[in-house]
């Protein structure tokens, strides 16, 4: 059971719940960038809620499939079509032998999650199926899919089946313009107060330099950090520190001209200060900015952290045990 | 050192400052704590980052709650205190072409990027930190080894250390706006660190050489990836051995036929030993790597 890639998309790539443990040698986690998505994708189709799927970014692939499957696309809105026929988001759908799945463009949203019942069966490599494609590890061949490509599917077990949907509060939206929570800290002292305020001040534009490894934000006001004769090893620029490593979701300010997030590609560390990080409830919701879309940045504490990640828990806890 | 700063990195990260500027002290001590928390197995604990002057660790804050892990890692830095710190590492000796025909043909498409448009990298390297000569800068670069005190950025890069007194560490520049391509295995510099560029891509740090030797890869072909895919680990030592095109182009051929070998030995480093010494103990652990 084979999916061929008739047209690979902008930017396709096999992953899964990610690559944890390797870090301290430059090897980031990897992993879906939305796990919710990834999550719900998976148990719409039956397969357990980690499992290796395609994750498309901003433009769809085209596929052919080799054998009948269950499929589901979670994530960014973008119709699925078979064969030119509307399919739903958010609802396992059956596909026949030599059946072409295409999308719509992306509205609402920046990725899509195709997950097929069996899972997309690449061989692991260090624990996870996901793609590093600037180490050239993982996934399919070590790199985002090309036309041409056949990915191998795994045995489905006996829970997929058409029909299985997301409802009520349990379907995401990507609102164009959202809050990202922010817990301030590592090298937020730097920053001149000025900088410090008009930082959760301004309205932020995601720039067209976004991608797994970051995202990149501009239009607001430039960020200055304060003088001072820079410690030994560190670059002459203020926004220079000595080379550490970069929590992800940490944000530094190259210059103290734009911000950029770090996401799961991450690179794991470098000499740029970072001013504070994203609390993890809210990295799904970076994962599915467009580029133009807003964003405010809001300071929050370490328990309005917690609670937040309590409740994104909860919710993939009430949407496992709804699809079960 | 200015003394210990803890922070959050959000809720799954703790980030440890030893020290704002680099020394071999602040570095020992990270990888101190480093080792003795990999020990302890705490659960919930999925990344321990020793890097330079500071550390970075990322755990699950549903095992473990963020105020429990940042009280850990205070008590390790307690019992560590200011010991004597030794450790056990390796040493390695990695060929070098300096001044190679790659990084030259990548140096001269970005000169406009460059602090000296009108020199070559090496030869800017060497004016600022007063060589007469390429020759001379050569022979302070490979004379002393380095200390692998981070690897990152890119999965498997090293940066480097060098082992001698502050006055006499090279230092230079990264470029004033970052290149677009740094062939693989570039040898460079930026800031006080050395390093190996373990991928082909984008870059700052300036251009002295390559080395035939891969330091990561996923396909494991050379014995000495065989254990893991990318070589390097914090702690390790480095001598660099400069070598001629002729005996680069023998270990590329020896890359591709997957014989190629690296010279690696153990060794155990004092901090206290190297201070009262530095000279004299840097030579003593270069003549571990020929047998002595």
């Amino acid at each position: 059971m084979d999916i061929e890639v008739i047209k690979p998309g902008l930017a396709t790539s096999v992953q899964d719940a990610g690559r944890p443990g390797y870090y301290n040698i430059g090897i980031p986690l990897s992993g879906a960038l939305d796990q919710y998505a990834l999550c719900a994708a998976n148990l719409l189709v039956g397969n357990e809620a980690r499992a290796a799927v395609l994750e498309a970014t901003l433009l769809g692939p085209e596929l052919a499939f080799r054998a009948p499957a269950i499929i589901a696309v979670t994530g960014a809105e973008a119709a699925p079509k078979v064969n030119g026929e509307a399919r739903p988001l958010n609802e396992s759908f059956a596909v026949r032998a030599d059946d072409r799945l295409t999308f719509d463009f992306m509205k609402v949203g920046a990725r899509i999650y195709i997950a097929v019942a069996g899972g997309i069966d690449v061989p692991p490599v260090l624990g996870s199926r996901s793609t590093y494609a600037l180490g050239a590890l993982g996934g399919f061949a070590g790199r985002k899919l090309a036309a041409g490509d056949v990915l191998p599917v795994g045995k489905a077990t006996a829970g997929g089946r058409a029909g299985r949907a997301l409802a009520g509060d349990l379907v995401p939206t990507y609102p164009k313009s959202l809050e990202l929570r922010v817990l301030t800290g590592l090298y937020f002292h730097r920053l001149t107060d000025e900088a410090a305020r008009t930082f959760f001040e301004d309205t932020w534009t995601v720039a067209p330099e976004a991608d797994r490894i970051g995202y990149r934000y501009r239009k607001g006001h430039a960020l200055a950090f304060r003088e001072r004769k820079q410690p030994f090893g560190a670059g002459s620029d203020p926004s220079n520190i000595v080379d550490a490593g970069y929590p992800y979701g940490s944000i530094q300010v190259p210059g103290g001209l734009e911000p950029i997030i770090l996401h799961r590609d991450a690179v794991s560390g470098g000499g740029y200060a970072m001013i504070g990080t994203v609390i993890s409830a809210d990295m799904d919701r970076i994962a599915q900015m467009q580029p133009n879309n807003l964003a405010r940045f809001v300071q929050v504490d370490m328990d309005a952290a917690l609670k937040a990640r309590a409740e994104y828990k909860g919710r993939i806890a009430r949407m496992s045990a709804a699809l079960r | 050192m200015s003394g210990i700063r803890y922070s959050f990195g959000g809720d799954e990260h703790i980030f440890v400052e030893i020290d704002e500027e680099m020394s071999l002290e602040a570095f020992f001590k990270g990888m101190a704590i480093c080792s003795d928390l990999e020990k302890r197995r705490i659960a919930g604990v999925s990344e321990i980052c020793p890097s330079n002057a500071s550390y970075l660790v990322r755990f699950d804050p549903d095992v473990i709650h963020p105020d429990k892990m940042l009280r850990t890692l205070q008590d390790i830095d307690a019992q560590i205190g200011d010991a004597d710190l030794e450790l056990p590492t390796r040493i390695v000796e990695i060929p070098v072409l300096y001044n190679d025909p790659w990084t030259r043909e990548t140096l001269m498409r970005f000169r406009e990027r460059h602090q000296d448009p009108n020199s070559t990298d090496i030869e800017y390297a060497a004016r600022i930190n007063g060589y007469g000569s390429i020759d001379e800068f050569i022979a302070a670069h490979s004379g002393a080894p380095w200390f692998v005190s981070m690897v990152g950025f890119v999965a498997g890069l090293p940066f480097l250390f060098q082992m001698v007194e502050r006055s006499k560490q090279i230092e230079a520049p990264k470029y004033l706006r970052p290149r677009t391509d740094t062939p693989k295995l570039t040898v460079g510099h930026g800031g006080c660190f050395g390093c190996i560029y373990s991928v082909r891509g984008a870059g700052g740090y300036q251009m002295f050489g390559i080395t035939p030797a891969p330091i990561y890869d996923p396909a494991q072909k050379l014995i000495y990836l065989r254990n893991f895919m990318a070589f390097f680990r914090p702690g390790d030592i480095v001598k660099w051995k400069p070598i001629s095109r002729e005996e680069y182009d023998r270990d590329v051929k020896a890359v591709e036929a997957g014989t190629f070998d690296l010279t690696i030995r153990p060794v155990n480093f004092s901090l206290k030993a190297f201070h009262s010494d530095p000279g004299g103990y840097s030579r003593s652990l270069v003549e571990v790597l020929h047998g002595h």
